[in-house]
């Protein structure tokens, strides 16, 4: 039996209700015993295994986590990934569109490479017009020296995970913007700002929700009630008139550093409302429910009860409440930026970079500058798409 | 209920107090005020003031007095004279550069929700009724989009994509031609033709979380027993259908109002923002940038006012409409 069990652990868990991949297990034991292992590992099993076993069924949540884990890990070796640096400028190769990548030269298949650029006036349109110069291929190499960087803002290094190296022509993904400086390179440094920014303010969020949510729940009556309406008032305020005039009260002259903490407390001081409620309603449940009497009874001090009976109760449902606050706190950032009030240039974040594309001429004529708008609506979806699979997965009762 | 809609009235008294008290709270905390700012602009473009006319124009907009004293003479001429303070950017009382603009907000935001509900409602109840039918993944699909997409960004790209298709430039209210000439039929298809594109994208982004709440509502609903009974005894699944679970599926989606104007009224001043519209969402970013304090103030103390009193609306509407609901049990 007990081999069978740590045979099955695996390959049950992403099959239906309870758990158990039908295909797979006809090939072990009899019905019986098949049943019977199933079973026990599924009533033996904890709540949080249950809802790790639910969420990988949900395979949509599962591929957006992963993606999500993919684009954190990005964010957080910008230097590396991203081919130039955010400030890095191409001598001449002004808003210059997506570098086409061919493998493809004189009818023989290559390695990926890219060709160099000419850049010619249009004497009727002004426009700049970029052709290839189609001569010699320059190879995409991977590990390859470039731009000189500081990794973390510590240590001097050069190595970029890909490029064309210094002497060849400049490989920019999402083009370039009107000073020359690549668009994927900023995309990605400025992913480290707007996905931290979602994560930190949901953290701070989180701490002020449940400090008040639990003096709110736990003390009751009028303190409760007291609460209750302030938060009342602050869900009434429309979010981004309030955020603007919050941010507003920043100085100009703050570091870049001192900003993105201020912009992090102002996303948090709206967003811990939904988190206090959350807290507090579930605090008023449980606390009716036979096992806190029976803690109490027993002798259990206040905030054990708390903190080791209630708490665990609805500490699944807080984790979706965070995942869902987390991309509320990105389009936050990013609406601000956009307008000038968040982060400060030359600091980057995806909001600073729309700011770049808000003219709506140089969005006709240059596209691909609302390319990391892509990055935005993407993670906001992913967040989304996770904070859904968790609920399900979170719901006791659901199949 | 009339004792209910009387005490819930007496309630917004304290509440509006406690909003006027965060939005001058907030209008407070930059460092300096709205005479460090004009005096540093001075300076800027190469005028020196003197360190007494300085003090002359603090005391002169009383910013010499502590910050206690100017929050009730703020709040007393609005609740005495309907005085909201002096804008000093525009040189007018606040009062009336709001009301010039404060139509176009209201107009725009409350049609944008009729607008959300036109769409969301028929989709949303197709939606529950049709359950992973193609249309129904595309209304989530759409509903996600909508709920992820900053409303801003497709404002620009629909801004856009209609001056370079069909010639139109979507930019403020009024095309170019219509500024200075008197109302007339064609100036107000003019102002329409304007105000679709604010319209379906504030709209959007309401209608998708309303799809989603009407959708799971229903869904519950109709499994339900009394909708077998009703089936059983007969009734046509339109009249079955309508008759009871979308009334009560529709009342969440009237009393989440209170939750729909804050969202709405956001979208509507970060969209006009982009679209140059000139309603109250301009006239917010240029005086938090300038620091025109009362103005700030009385921008966000009137937003949050509409919507604590549409919430209110929703729930006396919920309170009549759902008898379930015991208003009385509120008195004690």
């Amino acid at each position: 039996m007990s081999t069978q069990l740590s045979e099955r652990t695996e390959s049950g868990v992403t099959g239906s209700t309870p758990f158990i991949d039908e295909a797979e297990d006809r090939s072990v034991g009899s019905v019986d015993e098949r049943l019977e292992a199933a079973d026990e590992r599924f009533y033996y099993a904890n709540p949080w295994k249950l809802i790790m076993w639910r969420f990988r069924r949900h395979r949509l949540a599962m591929i957006s986590l992963v993606v999500l884990v993919l684009l954190y890990t990005v964010a957080l070796f910008a230097e590396f990934v991203s081919p130039y640096t955010a400030t890095w400028r191409a001598e001449g190769l002004q808003m210059m569109p997506p570098t086409k990548i061919h493998v493809f030269h004189e009818g023989s298949l290559h390695r990926p490479f890219v060709y160099g650029l000419e850049k010619t006036l249009d004497q009727e349109t002004f426009k700049y017009i970029f052709t290839e110069d189609t001569s010699t291929p320059y190879p995409i190499l991977f590990f390859t020296q470039g731009v000189e960087y500081k990794m973390w803002g510590q240590w001097p290094m050069s190595i970029h995970l890909f490029g064309t190296g210094l002497d060849a022509p400049p490989v920019m993904l999402f083009g370039s913007d009107q000073l020359g400086r690549d668009i994927f390179s900023r995309t990605i440094y400025g992913s480290r700002i707007s996905l931290s920014i979602g994560l930190f303010g949901v953290l701070i969020s989180f701490m002020i929700g449940i400090a008040i949510g639990g003096i709110s729940g736990y003390f009751g009556g009028t303190t409760d009630e007291l609460i209750q309406r302030m938060i009342d008032v602050i869900i009434s305020i429309p979010l981004i008139p309030f955020w603007m005039a919050l941010s507003a009260a920043l100085p100009r002259t703050w570091t870049s550093t001192q900003t993105f903490l201020a912009i992090t407390l102002i996303l948090a001081a709206v967003t811990w409302t939904g988190l206090a409620r959350v807290v507090r309603g579930k605090l008023l449940a449980l606390r009716e429910e036979d096992y806190a009497l029976a803690a109490q009874v027993a002798g259990a001090s206040k905030s054990r009860i708390i903190f080791r009976h209630l708490m665990p109760g609805f500490t699944s449902h807080l984790i979706v409440s965070v995942t869902l606050a987390i991309p509320v706190a990105i389009l936050g950032e990013t609406a601000l930026s956009f307008l000038g009030l968040g982060i400060q240039p030359p600091a980057v974040s995806w909001g600073v970079l729309l700011q770049d594309g808000q003219d709506l001429v140089a969005v006709a004529q240059q596209p691909w500058r609302l390319i990391p708008a892509l990055f935005v609506i993407g993670t906001v979806l992913l967040f989304n798409f996770v904070g859904d699979g968790l609920r399900d997965a979170a719901d006791p009762y659901s199949a | 209920m009339l004792v209910y809609i009387v005490r819930r009235l007496l309630m917004l008294i304290p509440i509006l107090l406690l909003v006027s008290f965060i939005a001058f709270f907030v209008i407070e905390l930059p460092p300096g005020d709205w005479v460090t700012t004009y005096v540093s602009q001075l300076r800027a473009s190469g005028i020196e003031l003197s360190s007494q006319e300085a003090q002359r124009l603090s005391q002169l907009y009383g910013f010499d007095q502590p910050t206690y004293v100017r929050y009730f003479k703020w709040v007393q001429g609005i609740v005495l004279r309907g005085d909201f303070g002096w804008s000093f950017q525009w040189g007018k009382p606040v009062g009336e550069v709001i009301a010039e603009r404060l139509p176009i907000t209201l107009t725009i935001s409350l049609l944008a929700l009729v607008f959300s509900w036109l769409v969301a409602i028929p989709i949303g109840i197709y939606s529950a009724t049709h359950q992973y039918s193609l249309i129904d993944y595309l209304a989530t699909f759409i509903g996600f989009i909508g709920l992820a997409t900053p409303g801003f960004l497709l404002a620009m790209i629909l801004a856009w994509a209609a001056n370079q298709y069909f010639g139109f430039s979507a930019l403020g209210l009024y095309s170019t031609e219509f500024l200075d000439k008197p109302w007339s039929t064609a100036k107000a298809i003019d102002m329409l033709k304007h105000l679709i594109l604010p319209l379906v994208i504030i709209g959007m982004a309401s209608a998708g979380s309303t799809i989603r709440v009407l959708r799971g509502n229903l869904l519950d609903e109709l499994k339900k027993q009394y909708v077998v009974t009703a089936r059983a005894k007969g009734l046509s699944e339109m009249q079955l259908l309508f008759k009871y679970p979308v009334r009560l599926a529709l009342n969440p989606v009237f009393s989440t109002i209170g939750w729909l104007l804050p969202a709405i009224f956001a979208g509507e001043v970060l969209i006009s923002i982009v679209l140059s519209v000139p309603s109250i969402g301009p006239l917010l970013l240029r005086s938090t940038l300038a620091q025109d304090m009362y103005l700030t103030g009385s921008i966000v103390l009137i937003l949050s006012a509409l919507t604590i009193v549409g919430s209110l609306i929703s729930d006396i509407y919920l309170a009549w409409a759902d008898p379930r609901i015991r208003y009385g049990g509120l008195s004690k």
